[in-house]
């Protein structure tokens, strides 16, 4: 049976033969985070898909994997076009790479996992908080609970973290 | 991983073939019109431009998001008899792909003159920035990770590559606002252009912040238009009426070593550009330092700065120096999308910026200029306010074509000759 909700306005749907996106928001609907694993290589990816993006291997195991990194890239939006996100702007997206698996295989390579910044309750940020987080802040992971069995991941500013002196800000004049 | 990108010399069909047909419909907010409507306009005045009759043409490609007409009324309704034609999916980048892929279907026999066109009502029907009915789609598949979290436009998408970029390299909204600035420069000896206002640097980063780093003026426009370009063998385009845009190298839709939304093999402040360069400039035989006049694609004013360092006409990191040091602007080195581009003439998902190159190989713009004895503009070379706009001796045009910063095309062309 497909999954349907609403979330901010927008029609959410997981379609039954969907199996790759139902388990990853199986996981998240308990709050534990998980990903694909290859069997062949042992690499997680994101976000769910088919097969592996580096050896090509279509087997794969679901994995715990730890919400914890820092903020890659963002972007603060002002101009809202989903109408549902009018009364949280602004709002940040959030670019996070997961420690997990950091500059493997390659140099440039993370888990870079989008979500908003929220509050420890999956709540979207207040205007006061989203000034704060910038490039290198330290984020956990934390869900945004939709509806009985349907949560999204969301990243909250991580209180247990060494916080960078100051992260790095869009200059505004 | 290894890659191999390079292909055999052979294979390269430089200079033979060319684009000898350039149209468009007045650009608009609100065209009033069909898509089919704009897109039989647009398609006959790139033929009859060529000095072709539709009956002449064999061949016809398009492309679309759900938004527009396909190829088969169009070609009906010119009496266009295909041999060939195909409609595929896409927007930006999709121009400079698909004039390699009529060089291949040509080259296949499998027609002999092809035209290419978009046709779309970006403002008035199917809006561009996502708002109205596109943000009213049900959120399913991919767009579970993405359009759930508020991220869905394209300036809300691209601007994690453009954040990414000012922090690794220190560039500024001040130096990317000189995109804007130059291209309204262009704009204002455009009479086509939409907006021919020419702006401030201190316009564009005064102007109101729709998604950081992303202000309403590093933001292109949305209008309604169709825009055509034909693309025959050099051997016919003897016949036809101008001198011929020869077709020096192509590299369509290439990307990144893994292609996905979310950035996930960096460094996230470098594009396509960065692995599809060394296919095209060995292809074209030329190299940047060559280039006379670009067209890099201006979605946003980001756009056009990334790829032009990423393929190669700046060092990685200068491209916020590049693009404010006067070499964008007409009468600089290496002017940038002289119509005005997609921020000021008109949105069209790039055949605009193509069309301009021809316009400039041929050294026939269409600016305000006199129009001499021999039927050609006398252009001045003044680039003061609604002035001239033809670039001086243009003999080489490098297009840019932007999908994201994970995916693009290009085209490099050369004046021929009659």
């Amino acid at each position: 049976m497909t999954d349907q909700t609403t979330y901010l306005g927008m029609s959410l749907s997981i379609e039954e033969n969907d199996v790759e996106n139902r388990e990853y928001f199986q996981h998240c609907s308990t709050h534990r985070f998980h990903l694909q694993s290859c069997c062949a290589c042992g690499l997680l990816r994101y976000t769910p898909g088919n097969a592996c993006p580096w050896c090509g291997n279509l087997e794969l195991r679901w994995m715990p994997v730890e919400g914890r990194g820092a903020v890659h890239s963002y972007t603060e939006v002002r101009h809202v076009v989903q109408p549902g996100f009018k009364p949280h702007s602004p709002y940040l997206v959030l670019l996070v790479d997961l420690d997990t698996q950091k500059g493997i295989p390659t140099e440039h390579e993370a888990l870079r996992v989008v979500g908003n910044l929220t509050d420890a309750d999956g709540k979207l940020a207040s205007p006061e908080v989203v000034k704060t987080v910038g490039i290198g802040t330290r984020v956990r992971m934390v869900f945004s609970d939709i509806e009985p069995g349907i949560s999204i991941p969301q990243w909250t500013i991580d209180e247990t973290a060494e916080q960078p002196k100051q992260a790095w800000r869009f200059p505004e004049g | 991983m290894t890659i191999e990108i390079g292909i055999d010399p052979s294979a390269y069909l430089r200079d033979k073939y060319a684009i000898v047909g350039v149209g468009e419909t007045t650009y608009t907010r609100g065209s009033g019109k069909t898509t089919r409507a704009m897109a039989v306009q647009a398609v006959r005045n790139a033929i009859l431009d060529a000095g072709l009759k539709p009956s002449q043409v064999d061949g016809m490609l398009a492309y679309q998001n759900g938004d527009a007409c396909f190829s088969t009324p169009v070609a009906g309704d010119l009496g266009i008899h295909l041999n060939f034609y195909m409609d595929i999916f896409g927007g930006g980048s999709s121009v400079e792909a698909l004039i390699g892929v009529a060089m291949g279907a040509i080259e296949a026999g499998m027609c002999k003159t092809v035209v290419i066109y978009r046709s779309m009502n970006g403002y008035s029907g199917v809006r561009i920035g996502w708002t109205g009915v596109r943000a009213a789609r049900p959120v399913e598949g991919d767009a579970l990770h993405n359009r759930v979290y508020g991220w869905t436009s394209a300036g809300q998408r691209y601007a994690m590559s453009f954040m990414r970029h000012m922090y690794d390299y220190g560039t500024t909204s001040e130096q990317v606002a000189a995109v804007k600035v130059a291209h309204s420069k262009h704009a204002s000896n455009n009479p086509k252009a939409l907006y021919r206002k020419r702006v401030t640097v201190e316009d564009v980063v005064n102007s109101r912040m729709v998604c950081a780093p992303l202000h309403l003026l590093d933001c292109c426009l949305e209008t309604d238009n169709a825009t055509a370009v034909v693309v025959t063998s050099v051997d016919r385009a003897r016949d036809c009426r101008h001198v011929p845009a020869l077709i020096a190298g192509v590299v369509g839709r290439a990307c990144q070593p893994r292609t996905d939304m979310h950035l996930q093999y960096g460094p996230v402040s470098t594009s396509v550009g960065h692995y599809a360069r060394e296919r095209l400039w060995k292809a074209a035989g030329v190299g940047p330092e060559d280039i006379d006049v670009t067209g890099s694609y201006d979605a946003f004013t980001f756009t056009t700065m990334m790829q032009l360092e990423d393929y190669g006409f700046c060092k990685k990191g200068e491209g916020g120096d590049y693009v404010s040091n006067g070499t964008i602007e007409l009468g600089g080195r290496r002017p940038n999308n002289t119509s005005g581009g997609a921020l000021c003439e008109g949105y069209t998902h790039g055949v605009s910026m193509v069309i301009e190159n021809v316009r400039q190989l041929r050294h026939d713009v269409d600016d305000s200029c006199p129009v001499g004895p021999d039927g050609h503009k006398q252009h001045t070379f003044d680039y003061r306010e609604g002035g001239c706009r033809q670039v001086k001796d243009a003999q080489l045009s490098t297009n840019l074509g932007w999908a994201g910063p994970d995916k693009g095309s290009a085209l490099v062309m050369r004046r021929g000759t009659r």
